[in-house]
């Protein structure tokens, strides 16, 4: 199979990881493009094939990192932003500051970690965040860049960078609870 | 008391050493209260499975299967 097809193969699961970052068609759209001509302009570069999809990220984070840079006045974080993140620690605690209803026992969920239906619910529940708050989340959960260079990029002070990421982390806990974990102990 | 924190205060200490490391007074106020919590270490169980299933998700390990489980405890404070 020639390169081309092989591209071609993964230009959805790429287009994915896209969207998510970039909460943007058009630009998750440009990034893997110019994945597929950066990685057909030097072939040569990439060995095996095993790794043919690890080397395509590779590039794609960097083309999407160039992206969230242009776009930085586009992409900056609403520090104002009013985004029902207090409803949510109203519902979970009491006046008290204990749990209004005590954390559900997710187990020991090694099997349905390595299961697609589980990756599905994970990634939906990561598009439900709010744009400016799942690309925090995702430059630090996928794109894997430090502290500082998020703070950065997006004009953001550490303070509000881990005020993001909570927020995120709550809201992604819910929706696993509620969509995955929750259901799963009913049936 | 100066250690004693409600549930609360100690899930939002548990969110927040996802991403930076906490204070000493901190982590020993967090191990205080976990060790006499009911509610709490379920809590902080739901979180390290959350960052195995993020970890597993941006390692692909659900289209290639196996290195799924290897390791359930890396370091909270892993950056």
């Amino acid at each position: 199979m020639n390169l081309e097809s092989q591209l071609a193969q993964h230009q959805a699961y790429l287009l994915r990881f896209a969207r998510l970052q970039l909460r943007n068609d058009a630009w998750a759209e440009d990034a893997v493009s110019e994945t597929m001509l950066a990685a057909l302009s030097k072939p040569q570069s990439f060995d095996s094939r095993s790794q043919l999809k690890t080397w395509l990220v590779g590039i794609l984070k960097h083309k999407v990192i160039d992206i969230l840079r242009q776009r930085q006045r586009e992409v900056s974080v609403d520090q104002d932003e009013g985004d029902g993140s207090e409803e949510l620690d109203a519902l979970m605690f009491k006046a008290d500051g204990h749990f209004a209803a005590q954390p559900a026992d997710w187990g020991n969920p090694e099997q349905e970690l390595s299961s697609r239906q589980f990756f599905t619910v994970l990634e939906a529940c990561a598009e439900k965040l709010p744009p400016a708050m799942g690309r925090v989340f995702l430059m630090r959960e996928w794109l894997e860049l430090p502290s500082e260079d998020i703070c950065k990029e997006l004009q953001l002070t550490p303070t509000n960078l881990y005020v993001q990421l909570h927020r995120a982390r709550l809201r992604l806990r819910e929706c696993l609870e509620l969509n995955w974990f929750g259901n799963r102990a009913a049936t | 008391m100066i250690l004693r924190r409600t549930c609360k205060e100690v899930a939002a200490l548990l969110v927040a050493r996802e991403d930076r490391a906490l204070p000493m007074v901190e982590r020993v106020a967090l191990r205080l209260h976990l060790a006499a919590c009911q509610a709490c270490p379920n809590f902080e169980h739901q979180l390290s499975v959350m960052r195995q299933a993020l970890r597993l998700w941006r390692e692909d390990a659900n289209e290639n299967p196996s290195p799924a489980a290897k390791s359930s405890t890396n370091s909270p404070d892993r950056r």
